[in-house]
């Protein structure tokens, strides 16, 4: 069968009988995708084009008198100085390095436990029950953190008791709130290591792990060896997605400590959050939002090469 | 029970392993469970023992709190509008995006790649990011409060959910299907529509329950865009925390009807939902 020398030109002479679907008029292609590509420039792309203006003007909705005089870069300057813009971007980081090895830590645990065979009815309920966390709506997540660390009657103070651990203020002190907020974090997210974690064992041929468990007892030493190699690109998938998730963090933040006492629990988007839609700074809102933006984009390109590249080979 | 003498201690080590085992999947599944446990009972107590300074385990369940949230506090409006909301920005993502999805699997073009990784950015996007300038534009346009604007807002996530989710299932659909009705003289679109949509449906339902859960839980959007015609439930159940005594039984009732179907939908997708937290990154 004669093959055109170029995709142009296979696509021009389109042949029914053609065996690759390449064969095909581009037309169609172009009317089934531009759809969705026109709507999620329109509703994804202008309106950041016009965070991109906002970002140039003083714009504050608080004082409409004001008009929105150009500024050129001063917002982003005036962002860059901002120490508490600063804070809670550090807030945001270190809400990461706090919650996310832990969640690794223990979801690889809970993944090592149902992995290993046998007690077949209890392996499924642990495992049915993961669902539950990940299904829950954040804000709601929020709503039962702040239930559960109520000063008065929260069951957390009731449960540490138990383990003669004195009761506290949880939500009234600093420290402790940023703490319980990275408690729901983990509660809610944990699951969702072990299930990648646990796929990523699953991809670990039997006949080597069984080989690896007779040369040797040591649990810790089939996992470095023999287990590791198929749980990185989980882990690296965890890694990205969970910053990025982190750094889009809000509704769980909003409802359970309102970023306080104080600033304690501010990450970034509940201080945009603050700025936009408390103090009506739109342009200095915008300059933080646009700046959010290169960092989710960044990410997201970092996701696509480490992630997507490798899983999809 | 017998044990033979060869291998006593053995058997012993391994009953012992068992137990263990069986207790670490015990709390798994108590941690997992528990706080959605917590909020369904004090969905279920009167506000005495709702409140009670040492915690009350058992109680006589009264459905009270579920009443005055739905019809006191509106909650059963909000429960609406988050039905009509991600059951529309779900039918308009699957209309929109499963054609997408089909071309990604059968076509070769220039820049498909790039296309198809341009979706997954939208989803990366930090919603703080669109909001700040959606509220300006919803605001000029008129749309603040209506179900349009989050419709419209929510495909930002939900339309690359289903792009991503069914290209993979189309791509399971065989060629040769669509060569055979081409043969029979159908168009494009006939041999999309007739022949690939209806055997990729599995891969279409699992991408549009995700779409429904992703659209039911955002509170951002909804807080920064509704005031009260078009508020959602997540926006009810946070609208009580103003006042000094917190209606704790009523909070809870909505945190359980919000959370309760999306746990059902979960569990039904549960084997896809991983796949479509990561979208597809690990299989």
């Amino acid at each position: 069968m004669p093959s055109s020398s170029t995709p142009e030109a296979a696509a021009a002479t389109a042949t029914p009988q053609r065996r690759r679907p390449r064969g095909l008029s581009r037309r169609p292609a172009f009317w089934f995708i531009a759809p969705s590509v026109i709507a999620l420039l329109t509703i994804g792309l202008a309106p950041i084009l016009f965070a991109v203006w906002n970002s140039l003007h003083e714009y504050n909705l608080a004082r409409p008198m004001a008009g929105k005089p150009f500024v050129g870069l001063e917002n982003y300057a005036h962002v860059l100085g901002d120490g508490t813009f600063w804070s809670s971007l550090g807030r945001t980081l270190g809400f990461l390095v706090t919650a996310v090895p832990i969640e690794i830590a223990i979801g690889l645990w809970a993944a090592l436990l149902l992995h290993r065979p046998g007690l077949g009815f209890m392996r499924a309920l642990a495992r049915v029950s993961l669902v539950i966390p990940m299904a829950t709506t954040y804000a709601v997540v929020g709503l039962i953190g702040r239930l559960v660390f109520n000063r008065e009657f929260g069951v957390a103070n009731e449960i540490l008791g138990w383990v003669g651990i004195p009761t506290t203020d949880w939500l009234g002190d600093p420290t402790r709130a940023y703490a319980a907020l990275v408690i729901m974090d983990v509660w809610q997210w944990t699951p969702f290591c072990t299930l990648i974690l646990l796929a990523g064992l699953s991809m670990v041929p039997r006949e080597t792990e069984e080989a690896a468990r007779l040369e040797t007892p040591s649990a810790w030493r089939i996992l470095r060896h023999v287990q590791l190699p198929y749980l990185l690109p989980g882990l690296t998938a965890i890694l990205i997605l969970r910053t990025a998730d982190i750094l889009k963090e809000f509704d769980k933040i909003f409802t359970m400590t309102r970023g306080g006492p104080g600033s304690a629990t501010e990450l970034i988007s509940v201080y945009i959050q603050r700025i936009a839609f408390r103090v009506f700074d739109q342009g200095t809102a915008s300059a933080q939002a646009i700046l959010l933006l290169v960092l989710c984009i960044v990410l997201s390109r970092l996701y696509i090469r480490y992630v997507y590249r490798e899983a999809e080979q | 029970m017998s044990v033979t003498a060869t291998a006593p201690r053995a058997a012993g080590r391994r009953a012992r392993a068992s137990v263990w085992h069986f207790l670490g999947l015990a709390v798994v599944f108590l941690t997992s469970v528990f706080p959605f446990y917590w909020m369904v009972t004090t969905s279920l107590k009167t506000r005495a023992e709702a409140v009670a300074r040492d915690p009350v385990w058992l109680f006589t369940p009264t459905l009270k709190n579920y009443e005055a949230a739905l019809f006191d506090y509106g909650v059963a409006h909000a429960l609406l509008n988050s039905t009509i909301v991600a059951s529309c920005t779900t039918v308009l993502a699957v209309l929109l995006g499963t054609p997408a999805a089909y071309a990604l699997a059968r076509y070769e073009f220039r820049g498909k790649r790039e296309l198809w990784f341009w979706y997954i950015t939208n989803r990366m996007v930090s919603p703080i990011v669109l909001a700040v300038p959606v509220f300006l534009i919803a605001n000029s346009l008129g749309l603040i409060d209506t179900h349009l604007v989050l419709i419209l807002l929510y495909l930002t996530f939900t339309l690359p959910i289903v792009v991503w989710i069914c290209t993979d299932q189309f791509r399971g659909v065989p060629v040769a299907l669509d060569e055979a009705a081409r043969l029979e003289g159908a168009g494009a679109w006939t041999i999309f529509w007739r022949i690939n949509l209806p055997l990729a449906m599995p891969g279409v339902v699992v991408s549009a329950i995700l779409s429904f859960i992703f659209a039911w839980n955002d509170l951002l959007y909804a807080l920064v865009l509704t005031r009260s015609e078009a508020r959602t439930a997540p926006l009810a159940a946070t609208s009580f925390m103003s006042g000094y005594e917190l209606p704790w039984g009523e909070i809870m009732a909505t945190g359980t009807m919000i959370v309760l179907p999306m746990v059902v939908f979960a569990l039904i997708v549960s084997r896809r939902l991983v796949q479509g937290l990561t979208m597809g990154a690990v299989k």
